[in-house]
Order: structure tokens, then sequence, then C-alpha cells
């Protein structure tokens, strides 16, 4: 972004958003909770709208991220360090589901 | 070094004890070393009162009636025990004191990379620890430490929403402390400090930080939900309103047992430090012993499943919760045989600090193996909720973790105070430590076999000969505890001045380059490491030197 300012002393870079940048971002974060409540309305399979709600809050997620967070402008090992935060709420969730998902199974009939 | 005239104009060197020395000094101190000590002196505290309920626990159980503590009572003794045990003390333990003091002179930082945050998450822990105080004492509450649903949200009387508060904030303080590690270890490294350079406590603590940041969240805002369902009766863990309560005990485990590595990653770091000082030796297998911390923060988060065997977890993901403890005993045991290795053909001194050392190194392997019968599904669902249990993590997180820690205090104590403690009675209490541990636990082991549930305040009487066994010894392990908080506090005012830098020979740069007590800025001007950590082998080479200053140029373009 041209208009972002950024100030260099050793090594640290402070980037300067334009109060745009948020006031979009924010924007952008009501209108996906307005998706979020149509979504839940909408008529569909329990588990499609599991799918879709968590899509809808990931990308929210995302969004603070990147801007109001700054991850956007930081170096790479911020966004290591941000991808493994998410990296570890997907280990939390599979490893749950497959605890969800399996416990109908019966090793042998009448388990 | 700076020098200032105290009362009896003798000249004593600044330090960072007497540089200021009124009490807003400490209550506003951005000195990562200060805020150790606030640490310290806090979970001190709450080590004392949550031993004080432990004792009560243990009189009760000294006979097989019910006869001290009604059940209500002995419910909300052993809830307060935990409580403040695991989140008051043991968390917070060696990396708030230790990690806060030695960190940043370990890596050649003059402080850590977020002062102010620093001391943010010290006052976030004091609020966290007055606020579950408070419910504690204002009729306490009964849930166990463990807060199991929907028993906790819909059912248990008492101000338990007050205490999720409590460890919530606290939470947020072990999140601030792991932060402000994580960066500082990666950006305030002095001049070659690579990262095979860094001494293994600094790996251990890289590895406890991933875990705080990665997983306190999870378990923070668990509670919370706890809360919301217990004011709000939104349905999210309790069967009547439509929640599952077992998706409690995902989210709680998530964080829960890859918080006793928070506990215990800490202590195997002070383990390689204090093997390694008083072996004259350098680590053996270095590299495999830090890696070996980062898998035990990686794997530890994959296992949590095991908590959950006999709660109505699906048997297959049993199955894989199971196989992946399994796992967890490969880095543990690399570091226990690597340790083991270093004292080999060592010069060993039999100094208290390392006779602490070698006591965590008995009661951890003790702790780990018992571990694997609990990985394994068929023994786990005969000893799950029996005395196998709660002996088998008092050997990890009190004969671990307690018995690292205390070799901690002994050995960077002369450093932290510029004062010595009494040897003979520092080893005597290290001795009473391991024998009173094991005499109070090992008998649990037993009866945890023989079928005796825990948290109950009465038991038949065929297991009254263990139990007394056991409260016999909690009295000699409670003495063992109250030995070093006389001689250490006796050894503030009377102990042996330590001026030297280096009392016990040993490497590093908190040792080499720092003076005692060290200076509120820990180094004159930083450092520049020049060898590998633990060179014991190169003794008249410094492991790191502090460079000369630079000439300052009168008269130059700028003058």
């Amino acid at each position: 972004m041209a208009e972002h300012t950024a100030h260099h002393t050793e090594g640290h870079e402070h980037h300067v958003v334009p109060i745009r940048v948020y006031t979009w971002t924010l924007i952008g974060l009501l209108i996906l909770l307005i998706v979020t409540v149509a979504a839940g309305f909408i008529p569909m399979p329990v588990w499609l709208g599991t799918v879709v709600a968590l899509a809808i809050a990931a990308f929210k997620t995302s969004l603070v991220m990147a801007f109001f967070m700054h991850v956007k402008f930081s170096g790479k090992l911020v966004w290591l360090f941000a991808a493994a935060g998410f990296f570890w709420l997907v280990i939390m969730i599979i490893f749950a589901y497959a605890d969800y998902i399996t416990r109908p199974w019966e090793p042998v009939p009448g388990f | 070094m700076a020098t200032q005239t105290i009362a009896h104009g003798e000249q004593q060197r600044v330090n960072y004890l007497n540089w200021k020395t009124t009490v807003a000094s400490w209550l506003f101190t951005y000195d990562h070393k200060r805020i150790g000590i606030l640490y310290l002196v806090s979970i001190t505290i709450f080590f004392l009162l949550g031993g004080i309920a432990a004792a009560l626990i243990r009189m009760e159980l000294a006979t097989p009636k019910g006869d001290l503590l009604t059940s209500d009572v002995y419910n909300k003794m052993f809830t307060i025990h935990g409580v403040l045990m695991i989140f008051f003390f043991l968390v917070p333990s060696i990396p708030a004191v230790f990690g806060n003091f030695v960190l940043p002179m370990m890596i050649g930082a003059r402080d850590v990379a977020f002062p102010r945050l620093n001391l943010l998450s010290w006052y976030f822990f004091m609020v966290g620890a007055l606020l579950a105080t408070i419910a504690l004492v204002k009729g306490g509450i009964d849930t166990g430490w463990t807060f199991y649903t929907p028993y906790s949200s819909s059912f248990a009387k008492g101000e338990v929403s007050l205490a999720i508060v409590g460890v919530f904030l606290a939470g947020f303080s072990s999140i601030f402390t792991g932060i402000n590690f994580l960066v500082t270890i990666h950006k305030m490294r002095a001049p070659g400090m690579t990262w095979f350079r860094l001494p293994l406590f600094v790996w251990a603590m890289y590895a406890t930080s991933l875990i705080q940041v990665l997983g306190t969240p999870v378990v923070a805002i668990t509670l919370l939900l706890v809360a919301v369902e217990r004011s709000l009766r939104i349905g999210i863990f309790d069967p009547n309103l439509g929640g599952d309560p077992i998706l409690y005990q995902h989210l709680f485990w998530f964080y829960s047992h890859p918080a006793v590595y928070i506990m215990i990653l800490p202590g195997m770091g002070v383990i390689s430090e204090v093997i390694s000082a008083f072996s004259k030796k350098r680590v053996f297998g270095y590299h495999f012993v830090a890696f070996a911390s980062l898998a035990i923060a990686i794997i530890g988060f994959l296992v949590w499943g095991h908590h959950m065997f006999s709660t109505g977890q699906s048997i297959y993901a049993s199955i894989l919760f199971s196989f992946l403890t399994f796992l967890v005993a490969i880095p543990s045991a690399i570091k226990t045989f690597n340790w083991m290795a270093t004292i080999w053909k060592g010069r060993v001194h039999w100094e208290a600090p390392m006779i602490y050392a070698l006591g965590f190194m008995g009661l951890f392997v003790i702790g780990g193996l018992t571990g694997l019968y609990l990985a394994a599904m068929a023994t786990n669902v005969h000893l799950t909720d029996t005395y196998f249990i709660v002996a088998h993590f008092h050997y990890v997180m009190v004969g671990g973790a307690i018995m690292a820690y205390l070799a901690a205090l002994h050995f960077w104590w002369p450093k932290m105070t510029g004062r010595m403690y009494p040897q003979s009675w520092a080893k005597l209490s290290a001795l009473l430590v391991f024998v009173g541990f094991n005499l109070t636990f090992f008998p649990q082991f037993i009866l945890g076999y023989m079928g005796m549930p825990r948290r109950y305040h009465s038991y038949p009487e065929e297991w009254a000969a263990l139990n007394l066994l056991s409260s016999a010894g909690a009295s000699v392990l409670g003495i063992g505890y109250l030995l070093p908080a006389i001689y250490l506090v006796w050894s503030l005012k009377y102990g042996r001045v330590v001026t030297e830098r280096n009392p016990w020979g040993a490497r590093g740069l908190e040792w080499e380059l720092v003076d005692t007590p060290p200076d509120p800025h820990n180094f004159e001007r930083t450092p520049i490491v020049t060898r590998p950590a633990y060179d014991y082998g190169h003794p008249e080479e410094p492991t790191g030197i502090i460079p000369k200053p630079r000439p300052v140029v009168v008269g130059g373009k700028d003058g």
C-alpha cells in the first residue's frame, strides 16, 4: 500500500495504517455479521450450517488479524506464528471431531 | 560499575535490589528481575495456602472415617488445593519467577522485549488470584480444579463464576509471559548467541511459551463459556439446555494436558542447567535435549483425549489418543537418558541444587512411567479416578516440577540475593522432600490399584494402613518444604555474603558476566557471545565478553 508510511529503525517497521482501512475492515465485519445471522435463517442441513458458520467466522478472524492486528504488514515470523494459531485451532477441531464422528461406530454390534 | 554511598558511609555497588527501595519502586517496576521477585513472593503465599488445604486433606484421610471434615468441606478443600496449586503456583512457578529473572541474562539481553506487558502480567495474576481467593473464602467451591460440566455450570453452589474469572485473568497473565519470552528469545539475543548456543533452559522456556500462547486462550474462553452458561443459561455444555458436557472436557483438556508440560518443561530446563553445572560437563546430546523440548510441547497438544477414555469418548478417538500419548514418552526419555549421560564421568559436586535435581530425576521417572499405565486404554479404565491417578500426577507435578523449582531456587538464590544459604540444611531438606514425597505418594499407587477412588473423605478399613503411611509421609514432606522457607529467609540477613559473580563455577552469561546481585541493567553493555553453552571443556575461555566502550570522538562533524 503506497500510502503506508514506514519508519525503519534498527530493523523494526512501524506502519501507519490510514483510518479508512480500519473503517472498511469494520464495515466488512458488520456485513459478515449480517451474513452470519441471515445464514441462520436459510434452511440447510446441520453439517452445512456448521461449515458455513465456521467459514464466515474464519473470514472475520482473518480480517481482524490482517488489519486490526497488523499481521498483513508484519514480517514472515509474525505470519508463521499467526498461521500456527490457526493450525492449532484446526488440530483442536479435527481431533475433537474424530470423537464426535466415530462415536456411533460400534466395534461389535451392541457395543 | 556505579557505586553509591549508603547510611554507614561505606561504598556499595548499585544493584537491582538497592538502587531504589521504595514500595512504589517495586510495584511499578519494569525490571524483569524485580518482577521475578514479585512473582516469587506471591506464589509462595499461594503455595502455603494450597499446602494448608493439602494438610487438612491428609489429616482427614489419616483415619477411615470422615471425622474431621464433612464431605462438603472436604470437597471444597481439594478444590482449593487444586485451584491454588495449579493456576496460582505451578503454572507461573518456574516461568514467571526464574524465566523472568534469568532468561534475559542468559541470552545477553538487558530486559525482556515488553517490560510493561511483563508488569501487567503480574497485575493480572494478582487480580485473578484475589478473585479466586475471594471465591474460595466466600463459602468456597466444590467443583474440583477441573470445573467439570454440567455440575459446575448448572448445579454447583458457591462463587464458581468468580473463581472462573480469577482463573481467566491468571490465564491471560500466563499468555502475556509467553508472548514476552517468545519475542525476547527471537529478537533480543546478544550478538553471537545463535539458537544452538542457547542454554537449554531457554529452549525449554521457548517450548513452554508456545504452549502458553497457543493453549491458554482455549481454556480461558472455555471457562468463560461455563460462566456464561451458568449465569445466562445458554446451552453449551449442559445436556438439559442442548449442550454437550464432553465438549467441555475436549476444550478443557486441550489446554490442561499441555498445561502439565507448562509445569514440567521449565523444570526440565532447570535440570539441564543444574546437572551440567554440578557435573562440570556439557549436557550430553545438547541438540536432542533442545528438540525434545519442542517435541514434548507439540506432541503434548495431541494427547488430551487420554483424560476421557471412560467418559463417553469414542473408542476410535481413544485409540488415536492412546497411541499419541505413548509417543510423549520418547522425548521425555531422551532428556532423562541424556541427563544421566551428562553425569556419567562428570566431576560431580554434591551441592544442594544437585541433590534436588537428582531427586527430580528419580521422581519424574516414576511419574512418567506410571503415565504409560494410564496411556493404555485397558489399564486406564481400571485406574481412572482412583488414587493411582492422584499419585501419578503428583509424581510429575510435585515430584517433578516442585523439585525442579526448588533446585532452581537453590541454584540461582545467591545470584538473586547476594547471600548463600547453609548447605547442610539445604541438603537435609532435599532429602526430606524426597523421602517424604515417596512416603506420601507411593502408597497411593497401591491404593489406587486396589480401587480406592479419589475425592472421598472416608474409605473402608482395609485401606487404613496405607493411608496412614501417606499422611505420615505428608508430614515429613511438609517439614521438607518448611525448612527452605526458614533457612532462605534466614540467609537474607545472616547468610554468607556472596560477592563473586560465579559461586558455583558454572558456565553461562548470567554467571560469568553479571554481578551478584545483578546490576539493574544486567550488563554494562550488550555482551558478545563467543562460546557455546556449557563449554566446561575450555574453562579459560569465557562464554561471552563485554565489548569495550566506543571511544568518544570530540570535535567531529557532529561535535
